[in-house]
This record gives structure tokens, C-alpha cells and sequence, in this order.
């Protein structure tokens, strides 16, 4: 048991949640994190997909890698992500339509968030299944905080809303007040990615001096 | 003994185990799943139907609702034919080449009776479809539905939000003084008369293609609307 949770095996988890972030330190997944995240909720659903397809793509491709052979790793990689995804997508479809309804493209675009491909050329290939899960888990994770955190600014400053509740009071707009048009679209959001790179980035260099 | 890992016979005998393992996996998936994801697919186009008449169903009771309240019809000219309710149709744009277009017709609980039209059309990103429900002067507008598949959200995406956007349909006209379709959207803060409604700020190519998706879609129907 204490094996299952050695300090390798924290790190791997623990990580990618900051230190390692895939979206502010690793930088990838950018594409997405900028198309999902005018609203909280499917921001939260991309999310959460996008963890479990990493993670089971992680501990598939990490018990088939030494059978993998060299020349077709990446199209091996592809293939097992593809296909997880198109399940996950079709279970949706058939579980929760709702969602599946208004995630609609973005899903089918998690194939191609690099993300995946990154976890699993990186870590996965040389790793065991365990690692890997945890792996897998914790850069989902790691990416899903910074969609919702960026959402959250741009549900809240584009639209007026959160969770489709409005919060800011109609009172508010009659005294002039007006949602900022520039949230919704995709260049808010890397103006947000990189504040939460630069705050990432100060958080790093205070614990360095230390 | 090692396998060598690199040979090509190993690597072209991995590919193609693997893709059949896949193939068979994903055919498994998607065929045990189709009959759950249609039902769902037909309860959403009721859902959809049925909010454009103003009813807000859930998934425990749109079946029965559907069933109480709709009668699905084909127009041949000026006259309207019941569907049987099994050949239940959840796409239109085919039928509509072939020349088949469809009328719900609505029998609300207070007797009143309401005409639904099916319309289609493109959105900036891709295609916008909803329901238009008319009263029985056939000519003012009783309420709308739209949605789409992938237009922005927060700005084109809004066209599904019934306060800030499908509310304004309401006791508008489809049919201007001279009988043509004229129930269409325009920019923002611009709409006047009986006819026009507002685009939305900052989505003026989903407005513009809500606004084309009336104008075409309910066009089949002239002759019917103009039969009182």
C-alpha cells in the first residue's frame, strides 16, 4: 500500500496540478481551453472527459508499451485515443444527451488535444499502469482547474452569468453597466491563460528563493 | 526469446490486429448503444417541438405530452394529411427536397388549436434549425424554439435563450399586408413593425442566418398560410 502512494507516485499525481500544469507550465491544450470556456458548465464537462480519456488512455498505452513497435508508436497512441473517445462520446450520447448536445464538436476535438499525445509519448511510454493512471489523472485535473477558472472570469464579465444563473443585478445595467463583449470571444481567454501563467510562474520563483 | 519489435512483418501484424480489435470494439459500442441514442434523439425533437408551443417537458413526461397534445401532418397543397405517429421523423431537410412538409398540428389543453413548421437553416459555424408555432389565424406567432449545433457560445449560442431572444417572436406576424413571408430578424435595436425582430449584438451572422432559416423554411408554407 505504501508503495502504491510513494512519493514518485504523489509527484505524478500532484504535478501536473501546479507545478507541472499542463495548460500554464506545460502549455498544451491551449486550443481547447480557448473554445470551451465561455461558459462554466461545459467547461467543467470538457474537463472531467478529458481527465478519464487521459487517465484510461495512459494505463492502456502504458500495458501495451513494450509491445508497441517504435516506428507506429504515435499512430498506436492515436488509435487507442481515438477510439476511447469516440466511446466516451457515444455513452454520452446515449447517457447524458443533454451534455453531448452541448458539447457537440468539442468532444470529438479531445482526439486531437495535445494534452494526450504529450501524457502519452512522455510519461506513459516509460512508465507502469499505475504511474500512469495517476498521471493521467492529474494533468486531467490540472487542466480542467484552469478551464473552470477561466470560464468563471468569462461566464461572469462576457455574459453576466454563472451556471447560467444571472448574478450581476439588472440594476447594475441600468445604471449603465455592460457586459464586456471581449470575454466571449477567444482572445479573453488567452489573456486569462496567461495571467494564470504569470501567476504560476511568480508562485515558482518565490518558492526557488526560499 | 525477445520479439523483435521492429521487424516489419511484427509491426504490420500489431496494425492490423489492432485496428480489427478497435473496428469490432467500436461497432459493439455503437451498435448496442443506437437504439438508447435514437429514443433520446426523438424525445429531444419533441422537447424542441414542444417548446416552441410553450411547454416546458421533461424527459419522464414528453412522451405522453407529445402524444396528447400533436398530431403530425404532411401538406399536399393547400391540404394537410395525419402521419402515422410510428413514422416519427427527426429530420426534415431531406424530406423537404423530396417535397414533404410537415404541419404539427397542437391541441392545447384550452382548446385552442396552434400550428407548428419545422425550419432550417445555416448558422456561421453550422446549422441552426428550430420550430415556429403559429395560431390558428395563421399568421400571428404563438411561440419559437431554435437551436443549433455549433455556433459561439455566449454570443450566436444565445438564439436558444428564451428570454433574451425567442421572446420577442411572440404575436409577431409571419405574413406582411401582401401575403409574402416576412418574419425575419435584423440588426440589433433596428426592428420595427409587426414583422421584424432583433439580431443579437456581436452574433449579426447567426442573426442573419435565423433571420434567412424564417424567411426560406416558412416560404413552403405560403400557400397554406395565406388559406384561411
Amino acid at each position: 500500500m505504501s508503495q502504491l502512494f510513494s512519493k514518485e507516485n504523489k509527484e505524478a499525481f500532484f504535478g501536473p496540478l501546479f507545478a507541472n500544469n499542463p495548460v500554464a507550465v506545460q502549455v498544451l491544450g491551449i486550443c481547447s481551453a480557448l473554445a470551451v470556456t465561455a461558459k462554466i458548465e461545459p467547461a467543467i464537462v470538457m474537463g472531467l472527459s478529458v481527465t478519464v480519456i487521459v487517465a484510461l488512455s495512459n494505463v492502456i498505452i502504458s500495458l501495451l508499451r513494450k509491445s508497441i513497435p517504435n516506428r507506429i508508436r504515435i499512430i498506436v497512441q492515436l488509435v487507442v485515443v481515438a477510439a476511447l473517445v469516440t466511446i466516451v462520446s457515444q455513452i454520452l450520447k446515449a447517457f447524458a444527451y443533454d451534455v453531448s448536445v452541448q458539447l457537440s464538436v468539442y468532444i470529438g476535438l479531445i482526439i486531437t488535444n495535445c494534452i494526450l499525445m504529450g501524457r502519452l509519448e512522455a510519461f506513459a511510454m516509460m512508465n507502469g499502469p499505475w504511474e500512469s493512471f495517476l498521471d493521467g489523472i492529474g494533468n486531467g485535473l490540472g487542466y480542467a482547474w484552469v478551464l473552470v477558472i477561466v470560464a468563471f472570469f468569462r461566464e461572469l464579465f462576457g455574459s453576466g452569468t454563472l451556471f447560467g444563473f444571472q448574478v450581476i443585478p439588472e440594476s447594475f445595467y441600468d445604471l449603465g453597466y455592460m457586459n464586456c463583449g471581449i470575454m466571449l470571444t477567444p482572445a479573453a481567454s488567452l489573456i486569462l491563460v496567461g495571467c494564470i501563467i504569470w501567476f504560476m510562474k511568480a508562485r515558482e520563483e518565490k518558492a526557488a528563493k526560499k | 526469446m525477445k520479439m523483435n519489435t521492429n521487424s516489419n512483418v511484427y509491426t504490420i501484424v500489431y496494425a492490423a490486429v489492432m485496428v480489427i480489435i478497435v473496428a469490432f470494439l467500436l461497432a459493439f459500442v455503437s451498435s448496442s448503444l443506437k437504439d438508447r441514442q435514437d429514443n433520446n434523439v426523438r424525445k429531444d425533437v419533441k422537447k424542441q417541438i414542444l417548446a416552441a408551443l410553450n411547454i416546458d417537458a421533461t424527459d419522464a413526461n414528453v412522451d405522453a405530452t407529445y402524444d396528447q397534445v400533436i398530431t403530425d401532418n404532411l401538406l399536399n397543397g393547400t391540404e394537410l394529411t395525419p402521419v402515422p405517429s410510428e413514422d416519427f421523423k427527426t429530420s426534415y431537410n431531406s424530406e423537404i427536397k423530396s417535397g414533404n412538409y410537415h404541419v404539427f398540428v397542437a391541441k392545447l389543453e384550452n382548446g385552442e388549436t396552434k400550428y407548428v413548421f419545422p425550419v432550417y437553416g445555416a448558422g456561421l459555424w453550422g446549422p441552426i434549425w428550430g420550430y415556429v408555432s403559429v395560431n390558428e389565424d395563421k399568421n400571428s406567432v404563438y411561440g419559437v424554439s431554435f437551436n443549433h449545433e455549433s455556433e459561439t457560445a455566449g454570443l450566436g449560442g444565445e438564439i436558444t435563450n428564451k428570454k433574451k431572444f425567442q421572446e420577442q417572436f411572440k404575436s409577431k406576424k409571419v405574413l406582411d399586408e401582401a401575403g409574402s413571408i416576412a418574419l425575419t430578424v435584423v440588426k440589433n435595436g433596428t426592428a420595427q413593425g409587426d414583422n421584424q425582430c432583433d439580431g443579437i449584438a456581436g452574433a449579426t451572422l447567426t442573426s442573419n442566418g435565423v433571420g434567412a432559416m424564417l424567411l426560406g423554411s416558412l416560404g413552403n408554407y405560403k400557400e397554406f398560410l395565406n388559406n384561411k
